[in-house]
């Protein structure tokens, strides 16, 4: 069986691909920077030493990271515009479960990173007057977000493939793109092929910059 | 200043600190001394109320620590204090580190902190390093910024936990320097230290400490010089300090 390789052209990228991709890259964006919010949130629940934060905040956790993520995509898809009352775009509704399920494993790479900073820290800025809100925003998050910043990229990539679950709800993401593009042209194998090659330059692309952070020496 | 009152501490069981009780008046400099896992540390961070205590009355510049309603963090902001390992915030510049609280805690404008903390750099000898990081800078000098940092909050006590144990030996000199300086010019201060140079030449006063008990409580020339009228674990321990 040949590959046509006149099936990548600059027509069916602008056609099928782009739009795909774009949307993949956008749900990527919003899950890391929705799901690094709520992910604090949660764990700054985890720690707080409250057990009325900290149980929610740990069933929420572990519920999300025991379900397989395309479970959860389904899930969402049905319950949110119950929860709502009208309907909602599988694009909407994968945005939201994305934030919902990556803020459980931000939260956890937040949580060992707080935990990362020696208590001497938080006794400085405790001795100096600094409340526990201001020790965390000024003295301990900014320093665990610079320590995590590679794990962080690592999720993100990890994140970034997971996007391609959404095929389980008809959004059309990057993967999406190629599928449709294969079928109307009858070429599947080229389509996927191409699909693969654009989530590994990119996904590698990456892994580059994480690499290059946790090599950079200490500022 | 401070009034400690009959003060005990528990870990679960275990007693750390046992009904100590003493005072520190306006311009003292009192040293806290003894071996280690003596309670020392714990002792003078209760002062600031790092550490909580179960019985007994503290009082530190007419405030009362024993009593639940006390706005610690206000406390706190006029208990200047010292650490072991410096603790100075190693993503912020020297500069930065000095201002953070002034402003966020003090409610003071940048402007005016900048000021107050170049002033209080140019004093430990380190107006040139405003803008380096922590890291860059040598352990004598990160606790010189750290000692800068706690005079920025214009503390009516100082605080010092072990604050030359962390250092080279060539660096302890420096630290002490700024540390008999602030005392000279009447600031009070209490500092754990094992460095009985300068608890002779500047303490009003030596605290000893072993099992969460103070054992003595006098003026340093008789601490030192009257060896034979102290406690015997304070006669061992000194036996041992001062050998060598």
């Amino acid at each position: 069986m040949a590959l046509d390789l006149t099936f990548y052209s600059w027509d069916l990228i602008g056609r099928y691909v782009l739009g795909g991709l774009w949307f993949s890259v956008q749900l990527t964006i919003v899950a890391t920077i929705g799901g690094v919010l709520l992910g604090t949130l949660l764990a700054m629940m985890r720690i707080s030493g409250n057990r009325l934060l900290m149980w929610p905040a740990a069933v929420y956790v572990n519920t999300m990271r025991s379900v397989p993520l395309v479970m959860v995509i389904l899930w969402f898809f049905l319950l949110v515009p119950f929860v709502v009352g009208r309907p909602i775009g599988a694009e909407v509704s994968a945005m939201i479960t994305f934030i919902a399920f990556e803020a459980a494993f931000f939260c956890e790479i937040v949580r060992s990173g707080i935990q990362a900073i020696p208590r001497g820290q938080l006794q400085a800025g405790t001795a100096l007057g600094l409340s526990y809100g201001q020790n965390m925003r000024l003295v301990v998050l900014p320093q665990a977000l610079k320590n995590m910043l590679p794990v962080l990229l690592t999720q993100v990539i990890v994140l970034f493939q997971d996007t391609s679950l959404v095929y389980a709800i008809g959004a059309y993401d990057l993967l999406k793109g190629f599928d449709v593009a294969g079928k109307i042209l009858g070429r599947p194998i080229e389509a996927y092929i191409g699909a693969a090659l654009v989530y590994f330059v990119i996904c590698l692309t990456l892994s580059r910059v994480a690499a290059r952070l946790v090599n950079r020496p200490a500022a | 200043m401070i009034e400690m009152k009959h003060l005990s501490k528990w870990y679960g069981s275990f007693k750390v600190l046992d009904d100590c009780s003493l005072q520190v008046n306006q311009g003292e400099v009192v040293v806290v001394c003894g071996p280690s896992g003596s309670g020392k540390s714990t002792l003078i961070k209760t002062i600031n109320a790092l550490e909580a205590f179960q019985e007994g009355e503290l009082t530190v510049n007419g405030v009362a620590l024993h009593d639940p309603s006390t706005d610690l963090p206000a406390l706190r902001a006029r208990v200047g204090m010292v650490f072991q390992h410096f603790e100075l915030f190693p993503h912020l510049s020297v500069m930065e580190n000095l201002t953070l609280a002034q402003v966020q805690v003090l409610g003071r404008s940048l402007s005016d902190a900048q000021v107050r903390g170049a002033k209080l750099l140019d004093r430990v000898g380190l107006a040139a390093q405003r803008d380096k990081h922590p890291s860059q800078l040598s352990g004598g000098q990160q606790q010189r910024v750290a000692i800068a940092r706690a005079l920025a909050m214009d503390p009516v006590v100082m605080l010092f936990d072990e604050p030359t144990s962390a250092l080279d030996p060539e660096m302890v000199g420096e630290v002490l320097e700024v540390m008999v300086q602030l005392a000279n010019e009447g600031m009070t201060m209490m500092c754990v230290t094992h460095e009985m140079g300068f608890a002779k030449r500047v303490a009003n006063r030596v605290i000893f400490m072993d099992q969460g008990r103070i054992l003595e409580d006098c003026a340093s020339s008789e601490f030192f010089d009257d060896t034979a009228s102290r406690v015997p674990r304070a006669q061992e321990f000194l036996a041992r300090v001062l050998a060598h």
